[in-house]
């Protein structure tokens, strides 16, 4: 007899499950006790959205699925803003919630709250299991949902008597997942892909959009191999960062409103736009109608939803896109030349690189820039939100895929610092930097904690502009200069990361930048350091809201 | 903008109705008209929508609702020839006498049956499609309509094509 503590947590091994990161509570202590001793190993966080970032920061740094475990009413509620950040970004989590006891449902009895209501919109799928005995079928489907097709979290919801009751139970002899109205397409449709070929050779001005399908599906490989058989330009979307190296030369960088002039004015003046594993978001297109309008699009995706759902498709391809670019590879015959167009991308390159004023001021650029030199390709960099993320994605060379970690979608200040102490412990060899703003790091400041009692040796790097620096941004651009409610008070992180146990410099000058990063990379535990950079730099170039993403503002050479 | 009518073949769990129709809200859609039963295959439902739209926005809400995991299949009806019913029950003033008497001969000629006679009142029961119920309602309006319910619509396609699962 086992009760269905027991089955949950042996479930989670048989899954493959090593690390949950997770916060005990009233409904869960049958849970937590049987964690007292168990193999698997509990990451106590400080908070529970920390938790499900942690495990978003582990599923995307490993391709693995993530696991977070809460409370119910609050800590359930607390996973929110985590599973949504998932989902926007289609990131494999389960996250495990106690519920109140199956006689107390609906009851509004203490703690409760219909959490698996509250996240209908933003689960794959979520589950109240009522019945000890449906527990391990339904945690082998949550595992088989998040992990598979278009990935994302599913929440499986347990009231406490149902992992308090004893039933006898073999997770070994269950029967394999099937479920009639879920059944992803894999393998992309063969007429479809000589449709697609056709089309590569017919045109003269194409671009590969690579988005962050590509990393989902580990589809890097198949993507190099397939622009450089065919020499076509890529760009790639935020998510897409780091799915070919950012000193390929076939690389445009990024697109959308703080991408590259090349990108933005390749994918304006393409003939065909080769869409693979990304979403047209709005972010990417700018003013919908002028994105690409020259050009025929095909568009390979996991996701049937995505496909036409913002802009016409020519040759839509439904399938995961390593399976899809491998059948495109192995029946690629013709190539042609695109030397016309490939030099007239050179020629923005040269003319419009990515540039910022260097001069003897801290620049937050130049901090990203010595890191990426210092860690040269390795490591894996995790972002906040605002001018921090966009600095990272301009100016850090990302080589390899699963190394660049962001919250894209969803755009969740807060997300860093946990999803790095998530990535280390799907990475723990590698060094893992938090590159932070001082808005977003104070909002999951709280995990300082968290690395100082384990000895989680992530790096935070804060680009300290004490503002809300990208909302400042705006507000100098267009609400004339009226910065409203976006100064924030000096903190000295140095202190706070002291008074915690984590060590930490303070920087404020060129000089020290590098001295400073050498420092946080040898340290053994986890670092903090806090760079006092220019408080009013923007990131340029940038596409205002609704423009077309060829009229770009600032970052040129004038 | 035009009427389409769904048929969604669900499994037959708790939750599954508020996530089908969660979906439409969300995506900006109102429903205007929902029916919700069993159907010929054990474990699985069977939910009718009639929902306005444009063609685009109509494709995006099934492929939406294709990615439900408990949705197994959805089909646009709309375009195709098809049998719709929906059923009415109306409780109407009919006082004994001339009115009673009206009334019942208007049921008559509606195929409408009666299937509870009180003092002043009598309840209809009619099925039909909606311009039959709509019509047969506005007829009653004069004697009293005291209280009307009707279900939502369903719909089935004509000849021996069937809407199966299986994606
Ligand atoms: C949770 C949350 N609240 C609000 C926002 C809106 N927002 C986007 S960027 C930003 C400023 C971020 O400030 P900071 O972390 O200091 O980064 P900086 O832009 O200064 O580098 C804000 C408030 C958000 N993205 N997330
Ligand atoms: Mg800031």
């Amino acid at each position: 007899m086992k009760t269905g503590a027991k089955i949950l947590v042996e479930g989670l091994q048989r899954e493959g499950v090593e690390t949950i990161f997770g916060y005990p509570g009233g409904v869960v202590l049958p849970i937590y006790d049987e964690l007292y001793d168990s193999s698997l190993r509990h990451i106590l966080v400080r908070h529970e959205q920390a938790a499900a970032h942690a495990a978003d920061g582990f599923a995307r740094a490993s391709g693995r699925v993530g696991v977070c475990l809460a409370t119910s009413g609050p800590g359930a509620c607390n996973l929110v803003t985590g599973i949504a950040t998932a989902y926007m970004d289609s990131v494999p989590i389960v996250a495990i919630t106690g519920q109140v006891p199956t006689s107390l449902l609906g009851n509004d009895a203490f703690q409760e709250s219909d959490i698996t209501g509250i996240t209908l919109p933003i689960t794959k799928h979520n589950y109240l299991v009522k019945r000890t005995e449906d527990l391990g079928r339904v945690l082998q489907e949550a595992f088989y949902i998040a992990g598979t097709g278009r990935k994302g979290p599913v929440l499986v919801d347990i009231p406490k008597d149902v992992s308090m009751r004893s039933i006898e139970y073999d997770y070994a002899a269950s029967e394999p997942v099937t479920l009639r109205g879920y059944q992803p397409t894999l393998r992309g449709h063969a007429k479809q892909i000589d449709k697609a070929l056709e089309m590569i050779i017919e045109a003269e001005q194409p671009v590969i959009y690579a988005g962050g399908g590509i990393i989902a599906s580990d589809a890097s490989e198949e993507l190099v191999r397939l622009a450089e058989t065919l020499v076509i330009p890529v760009t790639t979307t935020l998510m897409g960062l780091g799915a070919i190296p950012c000193d390929h030369p076939l690389n445009l960088g990024m697109l959308g409103m703080h991408g590259t002039r090349s990108a933005n004015y390749a994918v304006t003046e393409s003939d065909l736009l080769i869409a693979i594993g990304a979403r047209f978001d709005d972010r990417v297109t700018g003013k919908l109608d002028s994105f690409a309008s020259h050009a025929r699009i095909i568009h390979i995706d996991i996701d049937p939803a995505e496909i036409g759902k913002n802009k016409k498709v020519d040759v839509p391809i439904v399938g995961d896109v390593r399976s899809v670019l491998q059948d495109m590879l192995a029946k690629l015959q013709k190539k042609k030349s695109y030397d016309r167009w490939l030099a007239r991308i050179r020629g923005w390159k040269e003319k419009h690189p990515l540039q910022y004023v260097s001069d003897n001021c801290l620049r937050p650029q130049y901090v990203v820039e010595e890191l990426s030199s210092l860690l040269n390709g390795e490591g894996i960099i995790v972002s906040e939100v605002g001018q921090n993320q966009m600095w990272t994605a301009q100016y850090f060379c990302f080589r390899k895929p699963r190394t660049w970690i962001t919250s894209g979608g969803l755009g969740t200040m807060g997300y860093g610092f946990p999803a790095a102490i998530g990535a280390h412990f799907a990475c723990p060899d590698q060094t893992v930097f938090d590159i932070a703003g001082d808005g977003s790091f104070q909002m999951n400041i709280q995990e300082l904690s968290t690395v100082a009692s384990n000895n989680i040796p992530v790096k935070v790097a804060i680009l300290n502009n004490r503002f809300l620096g990208m909302v400042r941004q705006w507000q100098e651009l267009f609400h004339n200069r009226r910065y409203s409610f976006t100064e924030l008070p000096p903190v000295d992180f140095v202190k706070v990361a002291n008074a915690y146990g984590v060590d930490g410099i303070k920087v404020e000058s060129c000089e020290e930048v590098v001295p400073a990063l050498k420092a946080a990379i040898e340290t053994d535990g986890p670092f903090v350091l806090d760079f006092r950079v220019e408080r009013e730099e923007n990131v340029f170039p940038m596409v205002p809201a609704g423009a077309a993403i060829n009229e770009m503002i600032g970052g040129k050479q004038e | 903008m035009k009427p389409h009518t769904l048929s969604v073949l669900v499994e037959n769990k708790a939750g599954v109705l508020s996530r089908v129709t969660g979906l439409f809200s969300r995506r900006g859609y109102n429903i205007e008209s929902l029916a919700v039963g069993i159907c010929e295959e054990p474990g699985m439902s069977r939910i009718t929508i009639v929902c306005i739209g444009d063609d685009a926005g109509i494709e995006q809400v099934m492929k939406q609702l294709n990615k439900l995991i408990d949705v197994i299949k959805v089909s646009d009806l709309t375009d195709n020839e098809r049998v719709e019913r929906e059923l009415a029950l109306i409780k109407v003033t009919a006082e004994p006498g001339t009115s009673r008497a009206e009334v019942m001969q208007l049921a008559t000629i509606f195929r409408a049956q009666i299937i509870d006679v009180a003092a002043k009142t009598i309840i209809l029961s009619i099925t039909g499609d909606t311009e039959k119920i709509d019509a047969f309602e506005k007829l009653l309006r004069q004697y009293g309509v005291k209280e009307l319910v009707r279900t939502g619509r369903i719909a089935m396609l004509r000849g021996s094509k069937v809407l199966k699962g299986g994606k």
